[in-house]
């Protein structure tokens, strides 16, 4: 079999910073994925223009980032998902959006496109008329006559996702989990098409509430290698303190809502406070509480405020102060026997599907992409843990260390934060490149291609993307009643991937 | 010891006592059941919410609770802009909604679309699809400000 070395050596490529892009034949393209899949490298996006298909690929063993491209001929291309998972949600949504036709594909159902668009396949040179109204809701699989089905959503429990997921039940015990979502799509990839990189930043912001900061920093970094732009070293240091915050506020609201769903109201009431108390203070630094539309491309909005240090350093204390009883409390029996063994993730299944973050890390796959990939944070080393259990208590743990790790890197940050200009201006050039960041939910990488300063085509890659067809397979075999908990412990959120 | 940051406002707390003792006790008796609506946010505006809900605003003392279905629900507060995809979600929300069917349109996409406004598949606010009584703008708005527009409503609905 040959390997993906040999097949890129002999392929043309394209200028994608900080890599290259290689354009392959139909025949290479499966090649290369199949050498890929032997190879244990990880599918983290998929997605196209109006002529190609794009893929990135991630060996976490060596990090190193492999992106390539095959043209959609004749409005199709050969379809990965046969064998590789992950790639049939990705499928599904570039039919929806492009129209090219995966060939071959293992799921051609629609995916974001529900039939109530004013067009079809909107971002395709032609879009076409409006779809039909459909229901989406029809599964890919047999199911036996004593089955019953409980359909979820799309809208849900309080202060939650728009979300559909249909599940088959048999007797307390689920079967099957069929996630249906696009629901809450709004159309980003067309609003930024068109716009400059500062204007389009508003919608990378705005992709997914919980990881504002982590997309607005790795489309940044997208827009900077594509200009070959230095951000000073002080907006580089702020970004890293605004993303721990988030981490950190992000992680303390997952803690308090599986605290609450695990009935455990002392938990919740204390990550609930700690978590105010510091977006709080992310208000007084940066103006706004979750930070949104504070990183933008060429460095940050604006200079942390004189009394921001101060105020994040007395709520970091706050949390240190209450960590280790936080941490007893989930040692404890009443909240162990609640969590462990619930909602267990394979470390195969993780790194077959591409799933970092806490999830990937609980389950055994140790990708961080703070790691390898974002040099900003080269001086400051963040330490990652990997554990191995996979289930609901793993990752209460996995982020309760987080924070503390989080806190650390945020204190020396600000600590090190040098004088100087917190942007750079940026040019009106052409060119093409890739960001990332590590979110609170996994790795979120940006694509995006600017001509003379503005944006051609983007994609912006969410965790959600391997979460929900991870999340899928873990609810099989799940107690039907604990679903709220297995969704709140995996954090699924839908509106990054609905796009 | 927790800490224990100061309370938001507390004019605007005591205010939302009093309110609540002359209109909603006139019109709903001693409570406010509200049901969340994500019409197609970022999740931004829930993380907020969830804030409000939580310890330290704690709605529930005030007898407002969030509750699961919209058949048990007074008011129904609106997130996002409404995506075509959620619209019919959303009228059917409304119609199973016993009157008085407030509605509250929480965040700058919930009010009028925010940035969203004329995409292919976004009908832009809540108002697109049902009348709506209440606009809290932000993006997103703080627990302060939701609070401070329940409020509002509370006030202006006293006759």
């Amino acid at each position: 079999m040959t390997t993906v070395d040999a097949i890129l050596r002999d392929a043309p490529a394209e200028i994608c910073r900080p890599w290259l892009r290689h354009i392959l034949r139909h025949d290479e393209w499966i090649a290369l994925a199949q050498a890929a899949v032997a190879e244990a490298r990880v599918l983290v996006a998929l997605w196209a223009d109006t002529a190609k298909v794009h893929a990135l690929f991630l060996d976490p063993a060596g990090l190193t980032i492999i992106a390539v491209s095959t043209p959609a001929e004749a409005g199709s291309y050969p379809a990965l998902s046969p064998f590789l998972p992950g790639a049939a949600l990705y499928e599904r949504m570039i039919h929806d959006l492009w129209g090219h036709q995966a060939t071959g594909a293992a799921d051609v159902r629609p995916w974001l496109d529900h039939g109530h668009w004013l067009l079809s396949q909107p971002m395709s040179t032609r879009p076409g008329p409006p779809g039909q109204p459909g229901q989406p809701g029809v599964p890919n699989y047999f199911e036996p006559g004593d089955t019953m089905i409980l359909p979820l959503g799309p809208i849900w429990g309080p202060l939650d996702e728009a979300a559909h997921l249909r599940l088959s039940v048999a007797g307390p015990t689920i079967r099957h989990a069929d996630a249906l979502l696009g629901f809450t799509h709004k159309g980003t990839l067309a609003l930024m098409r068109g716009k400059s990189p500062r204007i389009a930043a508003r919608f990378a912001a705005r992709l997914s509430g919980d990881a504002t900061v982590a997309h607005s920093v790795a489309f940044s970094r997208a827009v900077e290698a594509a200009m070959e732009v230095e951000v000073p070293a002080r907006a580089v240091a702020l970004r890293i303190a605004m993303m721990e915050i988030e981490r950190v506020a992000v992680h303390l609201d997952t803690l308090a809502e599986v605290g609450r769903l695990a009935d455990s109201p002392i938990v919740r009431s204390r990550c609930s406070l700690l978590r105010e108390t510091l977006v709080r203070a992310s208000d007084i630094a940066f103006g706004h509480r979750l930070m949104m539309d504070c990183a933008i491309p060429g460095g940050v909005a604006a200079d942390i405020a004189e009394s921001g240090s101060e105020a994040i350093l007395r709520a970091l204390g706050d949390i240190a102060s209450q960590l280790s009883s936080i941490r007893r409390l989930h040692d404890g029996a009443a909240l162990s026997s609640r969590l462990v063994g619930v909602g267990r993730a394979g470390g195969a299944l993780a790194a077959s599907l591409g799933v970092g973050g806490v999830v990937g890390r609980a389950s055994g796959y140790a990708f961080d992409a703070r790691i390898g990939f974002v040099s900003d944070y080269g001086q400051f080393a963040p330490r990652i843990a990997v554990r191995h259990d996979g289930d609901a208590a793993a990752r209460q743990h996995q982020r309760i260390f987080e924070i503390e790790e989080s806190l650390r890197l945020i204190g020396a940050a600000l600590d090190y934060l040098p004088d100087g200009p917190v942007t750079v201006a940026l040019p009106q050039v052409s060119g093409e490149g890739i960001g990332c960041a590590e979110s609170v939910r996994g790795d979120v990488w940006h694509w995006l291609r600017l001509d003379h300063g503005q944006i051609a085509a983007v994609f912006p890659r969410d965790p959600g993307w391997a979460l929900w067809p991870l999340a899928e397979r873990v609810l099989e075999g799940a107690a039907a009643e604990d679903i709220d908990l297995i969704r709140a412990s995996l954090a699924l959120n839908a509106s990054g991937m609905d796009l | 010891m927790a800490p224990r940051p100061d309370p938001i406002d507390p004019a605007a707390v005591e205010s939302l006592r009093a309110g609540l003792e002359e209109a909603a006790q006139a019109r709903l008796g001693r409570s406010l059941a509200i049901r969340h609506v994500n019409t197609g946010s970022c999740n931004g505006c829930e993380l907020e919410l969830r804030a409000l809900h939580g310890v330290l605003y704690e709605l529930e003392r005030f007898g407002i609770k969030f509750v699961e279905s919209p058949l048990h629900a007074d008011v129904l507060l609106v997130t996002g802009p409404l995506t075509r995809n959620l619209a019919a979600a959303m009228v059917q929300a409304r119609d199973a909604t016993p009157d008085p069917k407030w509605v509250v349109a929480v965040g700058d996409c919930a009010v009028d679309g925010g940035v969203y406004r004329g995409s292919y598949a976004v009908l832009g606010g809540a108002g697109m699809g049902v009348p709506v009584d209440l606009l809290i703008r932000g993006c997103p708005p703080s627990p302060g400000t939701i609070l401070a527009g329940l409020r509002t409503l509370l006030e202006a609905n006293l006759n």
